[in-house]
């Protein structure tokens, strides 16, 4: 294939969004002595990853990527992403919280609030201080929710990984401050300006490979609070008279599977994907139970140290 | 897909009650870009925080962070997005009182059109002064006028015409393109995305046709080549490629180009992509290039075209926004990032302060938090450089102050300053070696701070003596003796405390040169300043001795009786009384001077020098 041929298939918008990711993604490489990228398996991750490869062509990323397991990911996941870290020959780091295992914290018995809290939050802080990492990649987008609207590219974290939103630098011009103290670190955002329309559009031009629970097949779900909820291993306790039937469903957004909701849906091709998503009345985040819990309830997570 | 669905960027201006949110909730809602679930919440939002009763607050759909939404107002610049057929947009919403100018200009910085929103009632005000002179400071070149709740004055046209009329009036001097007034009214959509019945006297386009339409292109291809160097890729002894994205212009294989510090010139051998090598690049794209030549280059080095290459100066003058709680002091040494290079940078000296809102010229010796200013500046090394009008990404620049790393200032060039190409370092042949080597000695700075009545002279008097009866060339400068001749017409405002520092460090600097130990006994109460000294110097040639001694003590020693009078009111400025003292974090000596006697801390000082070798 040609590069010519292949430039065609980026749309201006496109292929400005996606070179302003390959600058900021640079950037961190060239500015902080230990850099990480958080890979969660989903299709922003998917293409974060894809910008970094792009980036450091004909090398490869000169950082590893980095997996907090929670326990409860989907099984197709975890296979996708095992198998994604060998096909693109990067070093892969995955870590769980050993003290959220021994108190048996999950999802089902403690609470979404009380999981995330301990398996993604506490588990991440531990992961970057255990490596020591100076800077994070994730793969958050401004669109996703409101108040990520304000979040710079350039995140600071003080000491112990803090957000304080009035700690947090004016962001003017590409002129990043990637100038930081002993102890504090950087998160970055790379897919800050892409919205959820142009992740979708991208994973179609550039044929990146998703996770195959995205594409709309016959699942055994559950309905739960008004949601479709996939019985993925026998982990899930089904309530008395409950029994998992199978329906053509798929997911918007992918996390722990008790937490993750499923859309009816026939779409089971990127192209049909893109059309519902174009039709569609809710946001992507619906999906997800944890955002519902209260109101402003990321930006309490965000100071808490959630990604 | 979309085809060829272009991006634009701009910012929204105007305060709370303009209707700002309002317009960016109708523009999202209209867009359709408001989902179900959204609504919802939103409906809930209404009930609980809205200012529109029954109605669907749209500006809570914009209001994001708690802080903000319980205080009704927003402080923060915020990105949203949306889009139609033609075209994506991120807007940047920004509050728009006096005391958020920096968050004004920083949405702006990426931005390439403003909407100025003016209350149909209110008229041309002067906060939309102030918005559109940031606008222009920040090289915006497209504005909208949108006069906003036009339903409250009846959809009259009498007040639209004033309104423009008054505008172009005032906006006539700030260098605008395009200029283009719309009657619109956020909470009820008229004029935003679709032309109104209830204004048939306006022919012009609705908002959001005009934002799909116009033409913003600032053809940065067309410019000259300018290519900061962001990342050496060598992944393998085989390739050697320099990573950047184009700031302007266009490159090809074969093109010559010049580093810009280094004058070195080669062609273009390849531009490597992920995609395959590319028969051009042009700007805005991320690309690796490979020379011909090995030539010397670095992250932050400029490629450029040698016909047309970027000046390359150390000083220069230009605007400065201030973003800090802490004031701007000229002489004070912050980091500058302008393109790829970081270097230490200090205002030399303000030409003027810009009143926003009335666009005066004043005279100023520091800039406050989001006061604007034209500054003279001096770098730490020569950097590559364009006036900002002619090039944003080359004529942009940050200053971050060194302590606390927050991004202090936003600065943009307008010229490189004469003396910097006309001054040059001459080299003599007898250098700071020999000169140490016919002395016997290890030049360098015994630095001592503390606060007045430590014992800083008094202990520096004692080693000064035993240097001398060691043979070693030494000479003392004194904050008090100094201020009777070199810095006899500064003060003790924090502006004259940092200038005194900065002199007294070229001087000691010279001595150093000159082959001495010099020991230099002042206050200095800020570490910025001391760090300043530290770096005009060599490495291991400052130590500096923190004379820790506490306020208590030194105020019951009060040698001079100046405590005193400080405590007195009678004198201002007064280091622990009424200015601060920022102790150092990592000094090379502490000297407790407490239950000790002078002599004793000297011998602690003379101890360590011993210990670097010096005999005495």
């Amino acid at each position: 294939m040609t590069s010519i041929e292949r430039k065609s298939r980026l749309t201006p918008h496109l292929a400005r969004l996606e070179a302003e990711s390959i600058g900021i993604i640079r950037e961190v490489a060239a500015s902080f002595r230990r850099p990480v990228m958080l890979y969660s398996i989903g299709k922003d991750s998917g293409v974060m990853l894809h910008l970094a490869l792009k980036a450091f062509a004909p090398g490869k990323p000169p950082f590893p990527l980095m997996h907090i397991d929670t326990t409860w990911k989907f099984r197709e996941m975890i296979a996708f992403r095992d198998a994604m870290a060998k096909h693109v020959g990067m070093e892969l780091l995955v870590h769980t919280n050993p003290e959220g295992i021994a108190r048996g914290i999950n999802p089902i018995d403690s609470g979404s609030a009380l999981h995330t809290q301990v398996m993604k939050t506490e588990a991440l802080k531990q992961a970057l201080d255990k490596w020591g990492f100076d800077a994070a990649f994730g793969g958050a987008r401004r669109d996703e929710e409101k108040s990520r609207a304000k979040e710079r590219i350039f995140s600071f974290r003080g000491p112990g990984h803090s957000w304080d939103p009035r700690a947090q630098r004016p962001e003017l011009w590409n002129l990043f401050n990637t100038r930081i103290r002993e102890g504090e670190s950087i998160r970055v955002f790379p897919l800050s300006n892409w919205t959820e329309y142009d992740v979708w559009d991208y994973v179609l031009a550039e044929d990146i490979p998703v996770v195959p629970l995205y594409f709309a097949k016959r699942r055994p779900v559950v309905k739960r609070s008004g949601t479709w909820i996939m019985v993925d291993d026998d982990r899930l306790p089904l309530n008395p008279g409950e029994t998992p039937e199978m329906r053509m469903v798929r997911f918007r957004t992918l996390g722990c599977y008790p937490l993750s909701g499923a859309v009816e849906s026939e779409a089971a091709t990127l192209p049909d994907i893109i059309a519902e998503m174009r039709a569609a009345k809710t946001s992507e985040r619906q999906g997800r139970l944890i955002d519902t819990d209260e109101e402003a309830s990321m930006e309490k997570k965000k100071r808490e140290g959630y990604f | 897909m979309d085809g060829a669905r272009e991006l634009l960027r701009f910012l929204t201006c105007g305060s709370v009650d303009d209707g700002k949110s309002t317009l960016i909730g109708r523009l999202l809602y209209d867009s359709q870009l408001i989902f179900e679930d959204t609504l919802a919440t939103l409906a809930k939002d209404s009930r609980k925080h809205g200012t529109t009763g029954e109605e669907i607050d749209l500006a809570l759909l914009v209001d994001g962070l708690e802080a903000e939404r319980q205080q009704g107002i927003t402080i923060d610049v915020a990105y949203r997005f949306f889009a139609t057929p033609r075209r994506s947009f991120i807007v940047a919403d920004t509050p728009g009182h006096e005391q958020y100018t920096r968050n004004m200009a920083t949405g702006a910085s990426s931005a390439s059109l403003a909407v100025i929103l003016i209350d149909a009632r209110k008229g041309v005000l002067t906060q939309t002064r102030r918005h559109s002179y940031i606008c222009s400071l920040m090289g915006i070149r497209d504005i909208v006028v949108a006069v906003n709740k036009i339903d409250l004055v009846g959809f009259d046209e009498g007040s639209f015409d004033r309104i423009v009329g008054d505008y172009a009036t005032f906006a006539a001097g700030l260098g605008f393109r395009s200029i283009v007034p719309i009657p619109i009214s956020a909470r009820f959509g008229d004029n935003v995305t679709s032309r109104s019945g209830n204004t048939p006297w306006y022919h012009g386009p609705a908002l959001i046709e005009h934002l799909e339409t116009v033409d913003v292109s600032q053809d940065l291809s067309a410019r000259p080549f300018r290519f900061p160097v962001q990342w050496v890729n060598r992944p393998n002894l085989d390739f050697r490629g320099f990573a950047g994205t184009v700031a302007s212009g266009r490159i090809a294989p074969g093109d010559q180009v010049v580093v810009a510090a280094s004058g070195k010139s080669t062609r273009v051998a390849r531009i490597v992509t992920a995609d395959g090598d590319l028969a051009a690049a042009e700007a805005g794209q991320a690309v690796t290039l490979t020379l011909d030549d090995e030539v010397d280059v670095a992250r932050g080095d400029v490629l450029s075209t040698s016909a047309d290459r970027p000046q390359v100066a150390d000083q220069f003058a230009g605007h400065l926004l201030w973003m800090d709680e802490e004031a701007m002091l000229p002489g004070r040494s912050y980091m500058m990032r302008i393109g790829n290079v970081w270097t230490p940078c200090s205002v030399t000296s303000i030409r003027h302060r810009v009143d926003v809102n009335t666009l005066e010229e004043h005279a100023a010796r520091r800039l406050s938090l989001n006061e604007i200013g034209f500054c003279n500046f001096s770098a730490g090394q020569p950097v590559p450089l364009d006036p900002y009008a002619d090039n944003r990404a080359t004529g942009a620049f940050i200053l971050v102050d060194r302590f606390t790393n927050r991004t202090a200032g936003a600065g943009m060039v307008a010229f490189p300053l004469r003396r910097a190409s006309n001054i040059h370092h001459e080299h003599f042949t007898v250098d700071k070696a020999a000169r140490a080597a016919l002395l016997g000695n290890a030049p360098l700075v015994l630095w001592f701070t503390g606060l007045s009545g430590s014992g800083k002279s008094t202990i520096a008097n004692i080693v000064e003596q035993a240097l001398h009866r060691a043979g070693r060339p030494t000479y003392t400068l004194d904050g008090d003796n100094v201020r009777h001749g070199l810095c006899r017409d500064l003060g003790f405002t924090a502006e004259d405390r940092v200038e005194n520092i900065r002199r007294v460090g070229e001087v000691a600097k010279l001595f150093v040169d000159a082959g001495m130990i010099v020991l230099c006994s002042f206050i200095s109460p800020f570490r910025a300043e001391r760090r300043m000294v530290r770096d005009l110097l060599g490495p291991g040639e400052f130590v500096e001795v923190f004379v820790d001694t506490t306020i208590e003590a030194c105020m019951a020693r009060d040698p001079k009786g100046l405590y005193a009078k400080a405590q007195a009111g009678q004198i201002k400025n007064f280091t622990g009384i009424d200015s601060p003292y920022e102790a150092p974090e990592a000094p090379e000596l502490r000297i407790g001077t407490e239950g000790r006697t002078p002599g004793e801390c000297a011998e602690e000082i003379l101890a360590a020098l011993r210990a670097r070798g010096i005999a005495c």
